[in-house]
Formats: structure tokens, sequence, C-alpha cells
């Protein structure tokens, strides 16, 4: 697939394949481990645990089988990152996965990508084969003696939930995808009870160049919780919808004036299970400690109904809610139903605060984090654009 | 189902056990496989995998009933799915969506009566910067606006 002239510091800068690699195997496990430790990297699927750490318990775990498992079953509403790693940048996300199996001592790579990307499938194969004539895999990689490591691509099946970690291992394992107790974690039982890590197809993008430039260089871009920089689709209300690669700690008025999103009147930050954001709040910061997000960033002008937004948002959980436990189950039908209520009519204060109770009890109750954060866009809605939803003309019985 | 065709379909699956292997860890490309060839897994299809898997015949019933992807009853030849989500749907799915209607008379969730189209919605295509976008089997189309995507349709053979 042919690049398009994309501009960043870190993850868009030039790479050539297998770079990464060969520096990587000159080192020591624990050295590229120190760098990856260095880097401060954290995880890029939105929830942010520290990759040298997941790495770490994944390599001290006892096992002589190991997998490194790479999360492309990029679902979250407004983010299509993923897609662009993954047809334009591939090497990163290959490298960074055979660098990650050096580093845990694992064989065996798997790479899931989500069933509406099907489309990528002849193209990925033929990436890697392609690597394997260079022997950037298969045996004794660029030389290395005992270092043996093959990726192979399983096709997910349209379920939004697979990309919660272990919904994703059972997926792979051939069952439902219904998230799993922890503890266990995943680094010390994962596909079929082995060590597994799962990383974000950008974390294993970033992990290609701190392999090369080293953690420290990394750790100088963005701020000090959150460092290097973050691939951020944005989407909605705005002349240049793209992805774009940003530093941490992007004021969310700088993003808005990059992108040309002129009278935006609220930004989704996180998609449809983060938080939205009015006007008097874009001064805030994209990172983990302020305003964290996987990446999807959705611009909505002033001409948008607010509750439009909830609604499509619900409705998606309704739909995606795999239903294993209670609070998600039946807790996003209630939160539809609510919003519902408020669309035509007939709702009371009263029970709509009964609702965002509920949302809470959702949070710390669900099993995992579909349910977790699924009422982060209910209770964010309707608390920034309560003047719009009950006393604007965005609402029934408003003016 | 004629006995034949029962026949046959056995052989087909016994040769992709033989390629994914026995392990329940092969359960779901088999039955992407079985899916993208018959567009649906049938009940003799379901209870032949279990057999061969050696697991019960519900545990089949029960994955393709969690996947989207995955259904127990016959669709159409092509499978059309428009992008619901929000970006989608704000630049402009309902008219596509409706236009798609218009044009082959059916709803959402039908199939057309030569059993050439079914049509779905389904959630976000990581098309969001392209909206709005639809998926005809595994290609997708982005920027879509009504005339567009009657002609993306009309071209379906």
């Amino acid at each position: 697939m042919e690049k398009k002239n994309r501009k960043g510091t870190v993850i868009f800068s030039p790479y050539n394949r297998g770079e990464g690699i060969k520096k990587a195997i000159e080192k020591s496990r624990e050295d590229i481990l120190f760098e990856i430790r260095e880097s401060k990297l954290k995880g890029r699927g939105g929830a942010g645990f520290p990759t040298a750490t997941k790495w770490m318990l994944t390599a001290a775990a006892k096992s002589d089988v190991k997998y490194v498992v790479c999360n492309a079953d990029e679902g979250e509403p407004g983010t299509f990152k993923d897609r662009v790693l993954l047809l334009e940048y591939p090497e990163l996300v290959f490298d960074g996965m055979v660098i990650g199996g050096y580093i845990i001592g694992a064989a065996e790579g798997i790479l899931y990508l989500r069933g509406e990307y099907e489309y990528m499938l002849k193209s990925l194969e033929d990436y890697l084969e392609g690597m394997r004539k260079d022997n950037l895999l298969g045996k004794e990689i660029c030389g290395k003696k005992g270092f043996n490591f093959d990726i192979s691509i399983k096709l997910g099946a349209g379920a939004y939930v697979c990309g919660e970690e272990t919904a994703l291992i059972e997926s792979l394992e051939g069952h439902r995808g219904e998230a799993r107790n922890r503890p266990p974690f995943p680094v010390n039982q994962g596909f079929l009870h082995k060590p597994t890590t799962v990383n974000n197809v950008e974390t294993f993008a970033a992990v290609s160049h701190i392999s090369i430039k080293g953690g420290q260089w990394y750790a100088k871009h963005g701020t000090d919780k959150s460092s290097g920089s973050k691939l951020f689709s944005i989407s909605g209300d705005c002349e240049n919808p793209s992805v774009y690669e940003l530093p941490w700690g992007t004021k969310i008025s700088e993003m808005l004036e990059l992108v040309g999103a002129k009278n935006a009147k609220a930004v989704q930050v996180g998609g449809a299970s983060g938080i939205c954001l009015p006007k008097s709040q874009f001064n805030r910061t994209l990172a983990y400690e302020d305003a964290a997000t996987g990446g999807s960033i959705m611009i909505f002008n002033e001409n948008r109904k607010m509750l439009d937004v909830l609604k499509n948002f619900m409705e998606f959980f309704v739909e995606e809610s795999c239903g294993q436990c209670t609070p998600c189950r039946i807790g996003n039908t209630k939160l539809l139903e609510g919003v519902e209520m408020i669309e035509n009519g007939s709702y009371t204060f009263n029970y709509i605060n009964k609702l965002k109770d509920l949302g809470k009890t959702m949070q710390v109750a669900s099993k995992c984090g579909l349910g977790q954060s699924s009422p982060n866009s209910f209770i964010s809605i309707l608390e920034n654009f309560k003047d719009e939803i009950f006393n604007g003309n965005g609402g029934v019985h408003g003016k | 189902m004629l006995v034949l065709e029962k026949n046959a379909l056995t052989e087909e699956i016994e040769q992709l056990v033989e390629k994914y292997g026995r392990d329940r860890s092969a359960l779901l490309p088999i039955l992407q496989d079985i899916q993208r060839k018959h567009r649906y897994i049938s009940d003799f299809a379901q209870q032949e995998v279990a057999r061969m898997l050696d697991i019960h015949p519900v545990e089949v019933y029960s994955v393709i009933s969690f996947y989207a992807f995955l259904n127990t009853h016959p669709k159409g030849k092509n499978i059309v799915r428009l992008c619901q989500t929000i970006s989608c749907d704000f630049q402009g799915k309902s008219a596509v969506a409706k236009a798609i209607e218009r044009e082959l008379g059916i709803s959402f969730g039908e199939t057309t009566r030569d059993n050439k189209i079914t049509l779905e919605y389904a959630n976000c295509l990581g098309m969001c910067d392209q909206g709005p976008a639809l998926l005809v089997n595994d290609k997708v189309y982005s920027h879509l606006t009504p005339e567009k995507a009657v002609q993306i349709i009309s071209e379906i053979k």
C-alpha cells in the first residue's frame, strides 16, 4: 500500500524494515527491555499500562511456550489509526512484535485482525512472506542463535468486545469473546493458558522506533507522565479529518486549530467509551493524566444535537455488550431507555439522576472495560450539555 | 439436504479440520471458511464440526451466535454493511441508507428476493475520516453519496 506523506516526530519518522529487529538482537534481552522502561511507553490501546512492566512480567513467567499477541481489533467508534499503521506502516508493527518476542522469549506471534479489516489480510500475509524470505521471521532471525519467531494472522468476526484483551484471547481459543476474571492475568495465563502479552498495534510501532533511537530519545517527547507521541484518529466536523501524530500534552484547542475545526461545540475524547468535553474545557490537554484516549477524537459543531450523539453511542453499547455480566447487559439497555425518554419528553429529573447513579454502579461493577466505560458518555454528555438537552432546543420540553 | 450434499459438506469440513487442526482454537477459522463459502453455517455443518473437534454442537452454535459475521441461516450472496456509527451518521448515512433501501426495495436486515443482496448495518468500520462508509462482503467503500452508493450496489453481481 502506498504511503501517504504523513508527518510526525516519532511514529511517522523515517524507518526501514528490519532496522529495529537488528538493533534489538545485538543487545541482551535485559538491555532492550531497559530501553523500553526508559522510554516510559504506556499501552496505546487506551488503558495506559506500562509496556515494560507487562513485558517484564511475561518474560519472568515460567513456561517453555509464550505468545505475543497484537491487538488489531480496533473497534472503538472514531478510531482508525491501526488501519493506517497496518496499511501504510506494517514494518513498524511486525518488527515491534518480533522485538517483543525476543524480549519475552516467545516463538509465536499472533495478529488478531478485526473481521471488518479482512480486506487487508492478503497484503499483510504477503508482507509477512517477504519478511520470512529476508530472515526477519522464521528460524534464527538475522543469524541470532536460538531466536525463532513467526507471526500468523487470525481474523475476528465482528465483535467490539474482543478488543478487550481477555475476550480477545477467548476468541483466539475458539470461544465466545467473553472477558475472563482476573487474576490470573494474561502475562501468567493467557492464550492456551501460556504466558501471553497482548499489546496494541501502535505500541508495537513505538517499540520499533525505541529500539533504534533509545528510550531516552522517546521520553524526550510528550509530558512527564505521558511520554512520547500519540496517533490521534480525528474525525467529525473539521476540514481535514485524518490520523495525526501529536505529542502528548497537546491542548485540545491547539488540536482543533490544526485540523481546521471551526465552531466546534464538543469534542468526544476516547470514542464512545470516552468523555465528551464542552467548549469551556477545550484548554485541557490530551494526556494520560488529563484527557486520556486510545486515539479517538470526534468533533461536533454547533449544528449537532448532543442527544443524537448520546443515543448513537448507547445503541452501540447495547448491541456490543457481550451480555455475560448483568451491570453491562441490563445497565446499557436502561441507559438507552433513559435517552429515549428524554428524546420523547417522558422523563423525570429524578429518574435521570437515578440512571446516572446506575452508570456509576456500572463503572465499578462491570466485569470488563466495556461496561466500566460505557456510562462515561452518558454521564458526561448529560452533565456537560444539560443546558442544551434539558433547557435548550435540544430536548422536547425545552424552549 | 440431499445425502450427496451432506457427504460433500462432510468431506469439505474434514479438509478444513485437516488444515486448521482438531484443537478448539481451530473452531473460528473453520467456521469462517464455511461461512465464506456457503454464506451460512447449517445445522448439519455445525454438528459435523462439533463431531470432528469433539465438542458439543451447542458449543459451536453458541460461538456462531456470538459473532456478528457468522450466521446459522442463509443470507444473500453478497452482504452489504453500512456503517451506522456517529461519524458516518453525521456525514450523511441516513440519506445513503434510504437511497439503498429504495433502490433494492428492501429494508435493513432483509435480503432481496433473488437472494443476491443482504442489507445490514455495521458498527464502526474504521473509516470515520472518509464517511459514510460501507462494506460489500470484504471490500470497503468510502466517501459515499446516495448516488455513488446506488451505483456500487447496482454493480454487485
